[in-house]
């Protein structure tokens, strides 16, 4: 069939529209799936009218890849745990960043072949085969952190911040080199030094910072799509890659805001390292309280507002489930129970309010940092759940605390607060924490799990 | 005005319209967000479908680049939009 070039403008622009109808949807819990049908179908509409496109002749390739793709990425997404969820994402925007470098080696290929090849196309190509390469490997760093196959710990070398701009320099020298003499030789040098590039940029950013990192590098892979829709010319590619590259940016945004960092900080690394050093030996044992589990448990019960506050450990230790037993009873009993989210709470943006979806939580209890922080101040009892640095007042008041000037959850404003702890070992930055040492507040040491279960059946046996 | 400036005038355009849409979205959904975008952002299937199906035979080299190209980016089609789908429907309100 030969249609119209104007026609599949048309029909990738539907697509478009879709794709930001899509994304809006995601405004609100109540439209969100009714987004995610609208993107699926633009992405069906694309795949489908570029089928038809007269230069496709090879089928039996274009749909063993489709269908081979289809398999491993169902099982993938029907398999991972919500837990896992930011390694599934930081995996998918490695084969983004290395499928946009094979469209532009094989774009390069094609054209060659018909003699369409010009200095523009030639300088976009090497465009997107560089950020194509830097997503990819530095997405596989995320990965490996993540899944702790790599070690958290920033990898910090001396002359670093030297190499990495030598290796971008050469990256953009071989670009030029190219574009000016297409010579194949530079094109592969270079997205050889990319892929170096993306290793070295992102090993020496710390655990902390993955929130961040993951955000980035998913604004990149959307970075990669545009670039390669500059080669092909195609519209619908430029439009969704600035989309994604837009999302991807806003969220490192709002990550780094939550951490009061600023981005260059996190893109150049070392956050933790530094801070490892101080503050994890004064923690020992000096006028901390602790509590068991039947003590919380029977203030739980009497108060009439409880706000939990959750944090990466309740993934860590699986304690969503019994949390959730937990909000079941206490709400039974006409307690009032609300659920305060840090941004940076996780290991990605909006991680923790996935983990308490998941284990049935309703998602109008859970509330934002901004919109709950005036609360807490009401509350009878706040239960802190492997959650830290985030509600550490030294942030508000210490100076020198390297937490300084960072956005907290005003926990230490209730009447009591319980923060279920496995040890006294310091929060992820490093960092002691002055709320332990209020007078209101209270540690209930183990598992953060086995804590929770214990809370559930003190208020059981209440009955 | 050359077909390349064009390019740029819609790719800034669309940069903005992505700023606006973005900020709308609801914090709580922003795991979502990121698994959407990954799967839309596998648009580059396109330019792998048009690398695959250019090859004149199945085992030549573009055959094979174009082959993991489309391989990759449909990975990351069915994988986002599926696990996206399970996030969004765990997402309820309170009896």
């Amino acid at each position: 069939m030969e249609l119209n070039q104007d026609i599949f403008a048309l029909v990738y622009l539907i697509a478009t529209i879709l794709f930001i109808l899509g994304l809006k949807g995601l405004s609100s819990p109540k439209t969100a799936i009714r987004g995610n049908v609208l993107a699926m179908a633009g992405m069906a509409i694309a795949i489908g009218i570029t089928l038809l496109n007269p230069e496709v002749k090879n089928y039996t390739i274009v749909i063993a890849g489709l269908a081979a793709g289809a398999v491993v990425g169902i099982l993938l997404a029907l398999k991972i745990s919500m837990t896992a969820m930011p390694q599934l994402v930081a995996a998918l925007h490695s084969f983004v960043g290395l499928a946009a470098v094979l469209v532009a080696i094989g774009t390069y290929f094609h054209h060659q072949e018909t003699g369409e090849l010009n200095t523009v196309l030639l300088l976009e190509l090497s465009l997107g085969s560089l950020i194509g390469a830097i997503t990819f490997t530095g997405s596989l760093v995320a990965f490996g952190k993540l899944q702790e196959i790599l070690g958290s710990a920033p990898l910090i070398f001396k002359g670093q911040h030297f190499v990495n701009l030598l290796l971008a320099v050469a990256a953009f020298g071989l670009a030029i080199d190219f574009t000016a003499n297409q010579h194949m030789i530079s094109f592969l040098l270079m997205t050889g030094i990319s892929l170096v590039l993306g290793f070295t940029l992102v090993l020496p950013i710390g655990g902390a910072d993955m929130p961040v990192v993951v955000s980035m590098l998913n604004s990149y892979s959307g970075w990669a799509a545009a670039a390669t829709g500059f080669t092909l010319n195609n519209n619908l590619l430029v439009t969704t890659g600035a989309l994604v590259g837009a999302s991807g940016a806003i969220l490192s945004y709002i990550m780094c805001k939550a951490m009061n960092r600023s981005i260059i900080s996190v893109i150049f690394g070392g956050f933790g390292a530094e801070a490892a050093a101080g503050g994890v030996a004064q923690t020992a044992g000096k006028g901390v309280k602790s509590a068991s589990a039947e003590d919380a448990g029977f203030m739980l019960e009497n108060s009439s507002k409880v706000i939990i506050v959750p944090g990466y450990g309740m993934a860590v230790a699986q304690a969503q489930h019994a949390i959730k037993e937990l909000y079941q009873i206490l709400h039974e009993k006409g307690v009032e129970v609300k659920f305060a989210i840090h941004p940076v709470a996780g290991r990605m943006p909006g991680h923790m309010n996935v983990l308490l979806a998941e284990s049935d939580i309703p998602y109008d209890v859970v509330f934002e940092m901004d919109d709950i922080n005036n609360e807490f101040s009401t509350a009878d009892v706040v239960l802190v759940i492997g959650a830290n640095d985030v509600i550490n007042p030294a942030a508000k008041t210490d100076k020198t605390s390297p937490l300084y000037g960072m956005p907290i959850l005003d926990a230490y404003k209730a009447k009591q607060i319980f923060v279920s702890k496995r040890s006294m070992k310091a929060g992820y930055a490093g960092v002691d924490n002055a709320l332990f040492y209020y007078p209101t507040c209270s540690l209930i040491f183990g598992d953060a799990k086995a804590t929770c279960e214990n809370l559930v059946n003190s208020l059981k046996d209440g009955h | 005005m050359s077909p390349f400036m064009i390019t740029v005038y819609v790719f800034v355009l669309s940069c903005f319209i992505g700023y606006h849409v973005i900020w709308g979205v609801t914090p709580a959904l922003h795991t979502p967000l990121m698994a959407v975008t990954n799967a839309v952002s596998a648009i580059v299937v396109v330019g792998a479908i048009l690398v695959a199906g250019s090859a004149h035979q199945t085992s030549s080299l573009v055959g094979v680049i174009g082959f993991f190209a489309v391989f990759l980016a449909s990975i990351n089609i069915f994988g986002g939009f599926v696990v996206t789908q399970r996030m969004l429907a765990m997402f309820k309100r309170k009896k």
